[in-house]
């Protein structure tokens, strides 16, 4: 491999990095406070409302069932607007937060569900208001499960990002479908297919240690 | 005083278009420093009943009044602070897992927005009362079943409740930690002049702790009482159900009577079997016999076969009559 080669793969490592870590934020700023909303509208829950639920449910769906694919291309006029740009590792890291925003927050919501009901009605016989059990009895008891979902969420975030490289977003992905696919350059292919491979591992593996090591 | 007064409460679920009364017409009055037991098989109500006490259920027709304020009035604001009033203890203890015993035990002061400083303070006061103060720094999943009611217990006292609401807070536990926690019980409501609520299946307990004891049977309020009276002459079949033996006798000839003795502390050093011998020269066959504490008095209750004609068995019955024993009889069940 050329010298040329390693270090477009090692810009290409720091931009796939730069856009999970960005897109990650910004996806759990917008999808954690959505899971919660999801959760507790629901029917019976404490701060049920049918009609936040409906519409909640809706986005949530069609945002998930959109592939991610065809929702890189719808988006591309919103992300010239926000970032003045449709290509490139910053352009990129807005599809890449819509993208993974409903599944955030379908992956808070299902974290909450396992919390047993009986905490909530211990707190609620205490006289919390359902703002205080989400922040001091939801939010904590759920979290070690909300730590395994995050390693699977930014772990689906950056196999997202490599598909950014097809809108001529950066990183690896980028690299392995230009260098790789297009020109037929098996080595690098399979070396930035290894990396990715290799970062999933290391974010899941971080992951499942720390909720593990928080889990009482 | 009354702490709670309920008047006609019902209370009706909807599912599926189906009705489902669960709650029908209970009265009742819980004075202020009591220990009120409310017994019932599952599926009775009971826990509904224990639940319309701080409206985690609302009624659907009747009153819910906590020291004369109908709870239904208050708004949420309202019904929040009158909850921190009110205490709750449950099967499954409902801790956090996820925090200590001290941080559990703080919660319902952080909730009452106790200062920092002081929450502590107060948390480690209520660990030493359930004596659990080396368990601080704990979690509860390192703690056996009566450490973790007993930390719900101490968490339930921190606010300074009114009431402690009790929803089958010792089924979970062997008869031992049962035991411990009844006693526990007992000692703050003496102490702290607490009133005390408590929801169960179980007789033994009731009879251990309770002053007075309402018994629910399918959404009905069957009897309520002094313990000791129930005990003595339960006059609702429910309550029947409760106080005798569980293990069904079947006379050993279709004609024999079964009746149940009771005798209380000062009856029970009489050898009433061999007088009635003595005296009238009649028999009976004993099925079954123990004694026990009721309401703080020692009670024997006994199960004895009865035969011969009607004539012979109103003379045995009648030998017991005299003597003050209270004498029922079984088959009537």
């Amino acid at each position: 491999m050329s010298s040329y080669m390693i270090e477009a793969i090692g810009t290409g490592i720091i931009e796939t990095l730069e856009m999970t870590f960005f897109s990650s934020i910004f996806a759990y700023l917008i999808g954690l406070p959505l899971g919660v909303l999801l959760y507790a509208t629901a029917e019976g829950r404490i701060l049920a409302n049918r009609g936040i639920q409906v519409v909640l449910g809706v986005f949530i769906n069609i945002g998930r069932s959109l592939p991610f694919l065809i929702l890189l291309v719808l988006l591309i006029p919103l992300t010239r607007m926000l970032t003045g740009s449709s290509i490139g590792t910053v352009a990129s890291i807005v599809p890449l937060t819509i993208g993974a925003v409903p599944i955030v927050a379908r992956m808070v919501e299902s974290s909450l569900s396992e919390v047993s009901e009986g905490i909530i009605e211990a707190a609620t016989s205490m006289g919390a208001s359902p703002w205080y059990i989400i922040l001091h009895f939801l939010l904590p008891e759920a979290m070690p499960s909300l730590m395994l979902g995050a390693a699977i969420n930014v772990a689906t975030i950056l196999g997202y990002s490599a598909m950014a490289g097809v809108i001529g977003g950066g990183g690896l992905g980028a690299i392995a479908l230009q260098y790789g696919y297009y020109r037929y350059q098996k080595d690098v292919l399979w070396t930035t297919v290894t990396l990715l491979v290799l970062m999933v591992m290391l974010i899941q593996g971080s992951g499942n240690r720390l909720a593990k090591k928080i889990r009482r | 005083m009354e702490v709670f007064q309920l008047q006609g409460v019902s209370k009706t679920y909807e599912n599926d278009g189906e009705t489902f009364r669960a709650l029908e017409d209970v009265s009742l009055t819980i004075e202020e420093g009591e220990i009120f037991g409310i017994i019932g098989m599952s599926g009775a109500g009971k826990s509904t009943l224990v639940r319309t006490l701080n409206r985690l259920e609302d009624v659907s027709e009747g009153s819910v009044r906590f020291y004369g304020q109908d709870l239904a009035t208050l708004s949420r604001r309202d019904i929040r602070n009158i909850r921190q009033q009110i205490a709750m203890i449950f099967q499954s203890f409902n801790l956090l897992g996820q925090r200590s015993v001290l941080a559990n035990v703080m919660q319902p002061l952080k909730i009452a927005g106790v200062p920092r400083h002081l929450r502590k303070e107060k948390a480690l006061e209520m660990l030493r009362i359930v004596g659990l103060e080396d368990k601080q720094r704990a979690y509860p999943s390192r703690l056996s079943g009566g450490q973790r009611q007993r930390v719900a217990i101490a968490r339930a006292l921190a606010a300074n409740p009114k009431v402690l609401l009790c929803d089958e807070a010792t089924s979970a536990l062997d008869p031992k930690m049962t035991g411990e926690i009844l006693d526990l019980l007992k000692e703050i409501n003496r102490t702290r002049k607490l009133t005390i609520v408590i929801i169960t299946h179980e007789m033994s307990v009731v009879e251990k702790i309770c002053n007075r004891v309402a018994i629910i049977d399918q959404g009905r309020l069957a009897e309520v009482g002094e313990v000791a009276e129930i005990f003595r002459n339960p006059t609702s079949n429910a309550a029947r159900k409760l106080v005798f033996p569980s293990n069904p006798f079947d006379p050993s000839s279709k004609n024999n009577k079964l009746i149940r003795l009771v005798f209380d502390g000062l009856a029970a050093s009489r050898p009433f079997i061999a007088e009635l011998v003595e005296k009238t020269g009649k028999t009976v066959n004993i099925l079954s016999a123990n004694t026990k504490s009721v309401g703080g008095i020692g009670y024997g209750q006994m199960v004895v076969e009865v035969p011969g004609d009607e004539a012979e068995q109103q003379t045995i019955i009648n030998f017991f009559r005299q003597g003050g024993l209270s004498v029922q009889e079984v088959n009537a069940l």
